[in-house]
């Protein structure tokens, strides 16, 4: 019964930061361009810093 | 490595040229041609290497591009910038979606606000049930009721706002059984929770909103990322004209203030801002924002000219005799605006469902309560089972059987360059049984193209230079045309266009190492019996370039693939007779030529009247009125704004078969949702009987509605692989097995 006590306070937390991670991406845009965001891993790094 | 590329690479970043980045201002851009990786990569590394601008960045789902430059560039510099990365762009007016944009970021964080009540609340009713009594039940029921109400206040919102709404007039609609249901489930658990009771319902009260709200979110996503591409009408008529005083000063005059009788002053490359005559001198314009026709048109003293056109070659002096509300462009967009209202009178499935639907639930739920209550249950057990009815009628699966079939078919239908505006347009496309195409523009590429095939090297890179000094339609039809086939522009100096004859300049020819420079030009040819020509003059050669407006590669594919849809087609075009009774010939289809926008409407109220569905293909501005009034529409990317403002598809590239495809997808779409309602009805037909008698507890409703909706939503996703090239589907479907 104990355990209880700690459970669900962490069970919360976890919830709450689950949450709170969703707001941010949703402040920061991620969710703006996502069709961009999966073409966008196929673009190679700034070739002229080879050079 | 080439010089080429360490010259880009020592130019100085232009963010040290201008490093107080204050005073930057961004515009954005509609850039329809991007296409993939590269196109992104092209954008954003190579615009900022231009003096004055300091960032562009692309929004890909959008496709659009946002650029953050100095106040010394204005549009048309940057549409050429974007132009010469081989781009075409238009600039958007400032915020014309950021109320849809808040609307759907509300729902996305009600959507996240619920799925986290969700988990925490599944989380401790399972212990509830899993045999957890007395005090542990207690405090678990207080604990969900802790999280619960927040949650369902703030998830509830988009909800409650609506029912309130409808029942302040005195009508009802899907919101309102599912407002009442929720605030029941929620007040009856609080009471059972204060009363240390045996059951709490937060947890349906909470799954239901979180699948409502999913619904919803997938609904908004499908209107939000559709209306990109779309400008301001009328946004391209001039804003103000030079007017000459009596005493022959000037003084620059706004459009809506301007009066017939005044005598304006029009410089080259300005848009007129209201109609009128030529009084003096003489030049060219472009018409093809009101006729769709690409050739410029040239004009004397005597012509009449429209507000909207573009003076191309040298200034002229225009007596003006329509002007602000009066001007034809304004005519045509009344016109518009009448026809398209005549269409939002068609009212979408889902609401037509819901409107039958809401009253029978209530009434369900109602005579479910009076009666248990006259059996004599008591008034505790006849509440839970209303409230089972209501939660097990409500449409969550219908509610989804429409946007889930619609987002997940115009997102097919995106990836093959369509671009569907709204959910109702699919609906109504799925009807169409006659098409109307005009011809310049729609049937054809709408852009002259050059025939080079004569030409050789020296000519063709002596031919480009000249060209990518002017707008002229048939210098940047030429330039386009060059550019393609990789050609390098000679330098020319002193490049200059007189009006009405031309281009000209002087060319040093590098490889002859002549000191002096030979004199160029590309003429208008005296004697040629096309309007489409121009004469490229090096020194004393001269070689002849004929333009054509060529048919879409895949017209006759296109044409038999909605034949075989059991959809007529036809041509109406404003085009001269001879040009469209070619095309009729070619494609075998009937025609009707000098069609004006008022024509264009009663051949399709005439359709109309005769039963048929009319789905209207076209791009220029005449065929706006036509475009709102018909059954369906579509336009070309290359459209006029007005235009894609008006149609409810938006088509890319050179190909004709989106509009096939257009149409067979949304048929299947609807198929698709016509099995989607099926399945929410055969649910509810199986579950409601149970709940009202009272066999269903609130939390078997919620679990029973969830799965009814993850049916409907899986059997949407089968619309994924729906936009298959009609020819090819065969081909594509051994492919996809190997």
């Amino acid at each position: 019964m104990t355990g209880l006590a700690f459970l669900i306070p962490i069970a919360l937390l976890m919830g709450a930061a689950g949450l709170a991670a969703f707001f941010w991406a949703m402040r920061t845009g991620q969710y703006d361009d996502m069709d961009g965001s999966a073409a966008r891993i196929l673009i190679d790094e700034e070739e002229e810093e080879l050079s | 490595m080439g010089t080429r590329k360490r010259t880009a690479l020592n130019n100085p970043a232009p963010s040290l040229a201008l490093p107080d980045a204050a005073s930057a201002i961004g515009t954005r851009f509609t850039v329809p041609g991007m296409r993939c990786a590269g196109c992104i990569a092209k954008i954003e590394r190579e615009l900022p290497k231009i003096t004055g601008i300091q960032t562009a960045r692309v929004n890909f789902s959008a496709k659009r591009v946002a650029i953050q430059h100095d106040p010394a560039l204005d549009e048309d510099d940057l549409t050429e910038a974007l132009l010469g990365l081989g781009f075409e762009a238009q600039p958007v007016a400032d915020n014309p979606l950021g109320v849809e944009a808040d609307e759907r970021k509300k729902l996305l964080r009600a959507l996240g606000v619920a799925g986290f009540g969700m988990m925490n609340i599944m989380l401790l009713s399972v212990s509830v049930w899993s045999g957890a009594d007395g005090s542990t039940r207690d405090l678990f029921h207080w604990l969900s009721a802790v999280i619960a109400m927040p949650v369902i206040a703030y998830a509830g919102r988009p909800f409650f706002g609506s029912a309130w709404m409808a029942l302040k007039y005195r009508r009802t609609n899907m919101d309102v059984p599912i407002s009442i249901g929720v605030i029941l489930a929620t007040a009856l658990s609080l009471y059972e929770t204060v009363t240390g009771g045996e059951h709490a319902y937060f947890e349906s009260a909470v799954m239901l909103l979180f699948f409502l709200l999913a619904g919803r979110a997938l609904d908004a996503e499908m209107r939000t990322r559709t209306r990109a591409g779309i400008g301001a009408l009328l946004g391209r008529m001039g804003k103000s004209a030079s007017v000459i005083g009596p005493d022959g000063s000037t003084q620059r005059i706004a459009a809506g203030d301007l009066e017939p009788g005044m005598l304006v002053l029009v410089a080259a490359g300005e848009a007129l801002a209201a109609d009128g005559e030529v009084e003096q001198g003489s030049s060219a314009v472009d018409n093809a924002m009101l006729t769709g026709e690409s050739a410029p048109e040239s004009i004397f003293i005597g012509s009449k000219v429209h507000a909207g056109t573009i003076n191309l070659t040298a200034p002229f002096q225009m007596r003006l005799t329509r002007t602000a509300d009066d001007t034809a462009l304004a005519e045509i967009a009344r016109l518009m605006d009448e026809a398209g209202q005549s269409r939002s009178h068609y009212v979408r499935i889902a609401d037509r469902a819901s409107r039958l639907y809401a009253p029978v639930v209530h009434s369900l739920a109602a005579l479910a309560f009076i009666g248990w209550m006259l059996t004599g249950a008591g008034w505790h057990q006849s509440l839970v089972i209303a409230i089972a009815v209501l939660i097990i009628t409500c449409p969550c699966a219908i509610g989804l059987a429409v946007p889930t079939a619609q987002v997940v078919a115009s997102g097919a239908l995106l990836k093959r360059g369509l671009l569907v505006k709204d959910g109702s347009a699919l609906e109504r496309l799925a009807e169409v049984d006659a098409a109307l195409f005009d011809k310049t523009g729609t049937l054809t590429l709408g852009e002259p193209r050059p025939d080079i095939a004569a030409l050789d090297e020296q000519a063709r890179s002596v031919a480009l230079g000249l060209a990518q000094t002017s707008r002229h339609p048939l210098s940047r039809g030429l330039a386009d045309a060059l550019r393609k086939e990789g050609v390098e522009p000679a330098v020319i100096r002193d490049a200059s266009e007189v009006s009405g004859a031309g281009l000209r300049g002087m060319w040093t020819d590098l490889k002859s190492g002549a000191g002096h420079g030979v004199e160029v030009a590309l003429e208008r040819p005296e004697t040629s019996d096309s309007d489409l020509a121009a004469r490229l003059r090096i020194g004393g050669d001269t070689a002849i370039i004929t333009f054509s407006d060529p048919l879409r590669s895949d017209c006759a594919e296109t044409l038999a693939a909605l034949k075989a849809y059991g959809i007529s087609a036809s041509i109406l075009s404003g085009d001269r007779k001879a040009p469209v009774e070619a095309a009729s010939k070619r494609l075998g289809i009937a025609a009707q030529s000098q069609a004006t926008p008022q024509d264009k409407l009663t051949a399709l109220s005439d359709l109309q009247n005769a039963g048929k569905r009319p789905l209207m293909i076209g791009d220029g501005l005449n065929d706006g009125p036509a475009l709102a009034a018909a059954h369906a529409s579509i336009t070309p990317g290359t459209a006029s704004d007005a235009s894609q403002q008006a149609a409810d598809a938006v088509f890319i590239g050179e190909k004709l078969m989106p509009v096939a495809l257009a149409v067979r997808v949304a048929r299947r779409t609807m198929t698709i949702v016509r099995q989607n309602f099926g399945l929410a009805i055969l649910y509810n037909a199986l579950a409601v009987p149970l709940a009202l008698f009272g066999y269903v507890t609130p939390l078997i409703a919620a679990i029973a509605m969830s799965v009814s909706s993850l049916i409907v939503v899986a059997n949407s996703l089968r619309l994924a692989g729906s936009a298959e090239y009609p020819g090819s589907a065969e081909n594509a479907g051994s492919e996809a097995r190997l």
